[in-house]
């Protein structure tokens, strides 16, 4: 069993192609290319396709290239309908959301009206992907726990594009498609909203995003580190402990006191995904709506250490020079 | 095995070539000017600032002239704004500005071989009567800004005609018809190459536009501006900080950004600079603006203005604060008007009472 040694996949399932089995009470019709790719055996399974997209998928695809569509070609047409300047400045464009004047009334097409028509179509994309995670994991007999943490994602993404622009009573607070201007959004935002950091729940949500990467590579690891004695069988194991799920739990009860078990260090898994995006959208739901500065809810709440400062005591030049 | 080993090498070899290729070497020189901490401090490359060093060095003054003799206005015609030098530092200054903006042109960049001094001929002659007094009041009202070491030509022109680093109001790219220009979202020259508004000069260094954005309360202001608001005001400190070479905590301590009681001196120190540049903007550049030739003209139509790159060129403070004043203090005060002057020229001319009506407008 060495090859799990190995951080790469080492193993290749070298197999004839394979359809899957049917599924009861579904018109599940599994289609397109079925073929192997060796690389791809590198990372996972070896197998690509066949896939079931049914009407839900064929639904969310066709509302996605929509939205996509729109956001591509109001870029290009910012300029200019220039492929060069398309090509070259394509992480800068962006399709802007409408200016503050327009408050949520429906802008002009070119002055964030078409914001808002991508930002229903990628929404209606978005919530139709999300029905069919739904639907298609209860066809195949699974819990719904895909969709839920799905729904737990698409909860910021609203909350960014839609419930807090509502709530602002304005479309022009929310994000802007494009690659760079989202994240020059992201840090007006911030300087706007005073510190993000002052903001528990944007704490929370880092506690939970960064504990999220921990938990990955400390759970990846104890299973490769013990696949040697069967902890590839997590499943079994969960029911069925044996030696690998026992040397792994020793190793970190011994090492650090407190261990998960086979079962619940998946649970932990997904509440961290989860609670990232539930705890990251309270917090930019309170920005503005509740809060104003966050840096001075800090100071109010006693959450922000003072430091001494260096030199002359500065003081706001717009009280001390009158007028000017 | 050897060979997989070996492609392994060279593809983490690669990597690292790829990842760090943009990297500067190791390690920055840093300065710190804050509490420990608080990461108020400025890094810096030991190779740009060797760069840094070279394009600053001042040139050597003219030997110094006595004060005493007949002045330029009783020997020479048409003195405006310098008659009250004598003749020996008038002449001196006059070879000066030549060293400092012309010294390929000489004098006949501004005058009319065979014509006469006095004539007014040249447009050239008419923009530098303006500079002269704008460099004069620069000196004499904003020395919260200029401080000790002042202002003079050689500032912002460093031996050009026209100084590197102008702007003009800016038109905006190419749009597709029926497109409307969001004036942000391509490579931004002047927010230091993001997607930010690709004009903060107009709205803060022209008009007077609030460029405080950030929640004053801790809890919801109904009064709070737009957010799409900060994204100029952020664009602006990118000018700030690409035209001194600085970084946010040159001015700012970066957990608190609109806190003055967090800030260093030096953004107060700024503050006025902002309130100094849009005054030189519109009471000194904006009137030439009629008289220019086309070519001295943006694509609007209007001219070329004054931001921080203009005198900082790169630089923490101008010349790295090198006191120039102090060996032409001619141009450390504004001269006094000329009663003898052609009431047409004067009203080119900003008066008092026009710079306190610029003083008043905005507050940021």
């Amino acid at each position: 069993m060495m090859e799990y040694q190995n951080i790469f996949t080492t193993v290749q399932v070298s197999a004839p192609d394979y359809a899957g089995v049917p599924v009861e009470n579904t018109h599940d019709d599994r289609s397109g290319i079925l073929t192997h790719s060796y690389l791809m055996g590198k990372l996972g399974d070896a197998q690509i396709g066949p896939i079931y997209l049914g009407p839900l998928g064929v639904a969310a695809l066709f509302t996605g290239t929509i939205a996509f569509l729109i956001i591509g070609l109001n870029m290009f047409a910012s300029v200019n309908w220039d492929v060069i300047e398309f090509v070259r400045q394509l992480f800068w464009l962006a399709l802007e959301p409408p200016g503050p004047q327009y408050g949520l009334s429906f802008p002009p097409l070119n002055d964030g009206g078409w914001w808002l028509i991508a930002g229903a179509f990628l929404t209606l994309s978005i919530m139709l992907w999300w029905w069919r995670t739904f639907a298609l994991a209860k066809n195949y007999g699974m819990g719904n726990h895909l969709a839920w943490a799905f729904a737990a994602a698409i909860w910021l993404y609203l909350v960014l594009g839609f419930i807090r622009p509502v709530l602002m009573g304005s479309w022009s607070e929310a994000v802007p498609f494009g690659i760079f201007p989202h994240l020059d959004w992201t840090a007006a935002f911030s300087l706007r909203y005073g510190n993000l950091f002052y903001n528990p729940f944007h704490m929370w949500s880092i506690f939970f995003l960064y504990g999220s990467a921990v938990l990955f590579a400390m759970h990846g690891a104890t299973i490769l580190a013990t696949s040697r004695y069967g902890a590839d069988r997590e499943i079994d194991q969960i029911t069925d402990r044996g030696t690998a799920a026992e040397r792994g739990a020793l190793f970190w009860r011994w090492t650090m006191g407190f261990n998960a078990s086979m079962e619940s260090i998946h649970k932990w898994a997904w509440w961290f995904g989860v609670l990232t995006c539930v705890t990251g959208g309270i917090g930019i739901l309170l920005t503005g709506t509740v809060v104003e500065n966050w840096y001075l809810w800090g100071m109010k709440h006693g959450l922000v250490p003072t430091y001494p400062m260096i030199g002359e005591a500065v003081v706001d030049p717009l009280l001390t020079e009158g007028a000017q | 095995m050897k060979t997989l080993t070996t492609k392994l090498f060279a593809t983490v070899g690669l990597g690292t070539v790829l990842l760090l290729g943009g990297c500067e070497m190791p390690p920055p020189e840093s300065t710190q000017w804050g509490y420990r901490g608080t990461g108020m401090e400025g890094l810096y490359n030991p190779d740009t600032l060797n760069e840094l060093d070279a394009n600053n060095i001042v040139p050597e003054a003219l030997p110094a002239v006595p004060a005493v003799g007949p002045k330029s206005k009783d020997v020479y015609q048409n003195v405006q704004v310098l008659g009250d030098l004598s003749v020996g530092e008038f002449t001196r200054l006059m070879a000066a500005i030549t060293e400092w903006v012309s010294p390929e042109e000489g004098c006949n960049y501004c005058h009319v071989a065979g014509e006469g001094f006095a004539a007014d001929t040249l447009y050239t002659k008419k923009v530098a009567r303006v500079m002269i007094q704008m460099t004069q009041n620069a000196n004499e009202n904003w020395s919260q800004h200029v401080g000790g070491a002042g202002v003079t030509c050689y500032t912002c022109h460093r031996g050009k005609n026209v100084p590197e680093y102008v702007w003009n109001i800016n038109p905006g790219h190419k749009v597709a018809g029926g497109m409307k220009n969001q004036m942000q979202n391509v490579s931004s020259v002047a927010a230091g190459l993001s997607s930010l508004p690709v004009d903060p000069f107009t709205p803060y260094l022209l008009d007077a536009r609030n460029g405080r954005h950030a929640g004053t309360t801790a809890l919801r202001d109904e009064g709070g501006v737009s957010l799409k608001e900060s994204e100029w005001g952020y664009s602006l400190m990118m000018h700030f900080s690409s035209a001194l070479g600085v970084n946010c905590t040159y001015c700012h301590n970066s957990r608190a950004f609109s806190r003055w009681e967090e800030s260093s001196p030096q953004r107060v120190t700024a503050w006025h600079g902002i309130r100094m540049v849009r005054e030189m903007n519109n009471d000194y550049v904006d009137p030439t603006t009629d008289w220019l030739p086309p070519h001295r003209l943006g694509k609007l139509g209007d001219a070329q203005k004054v931001n921080c790159e203009t005198c900082h060129q790169g630089a923490y403070k101008p010349l790295l604060g090198a006191n120039m004043i102090k060996d032409y203090p001619n141009l450390a005060r504004l001269a006094q008007p000329e009663p003898e002057a052609p009431a047409e020229e004067a009203s080119e001319m900003p008066e008092a009472s026009d710079m306190a009506d610029m003083a008043t407008g905005g507050d940021q």
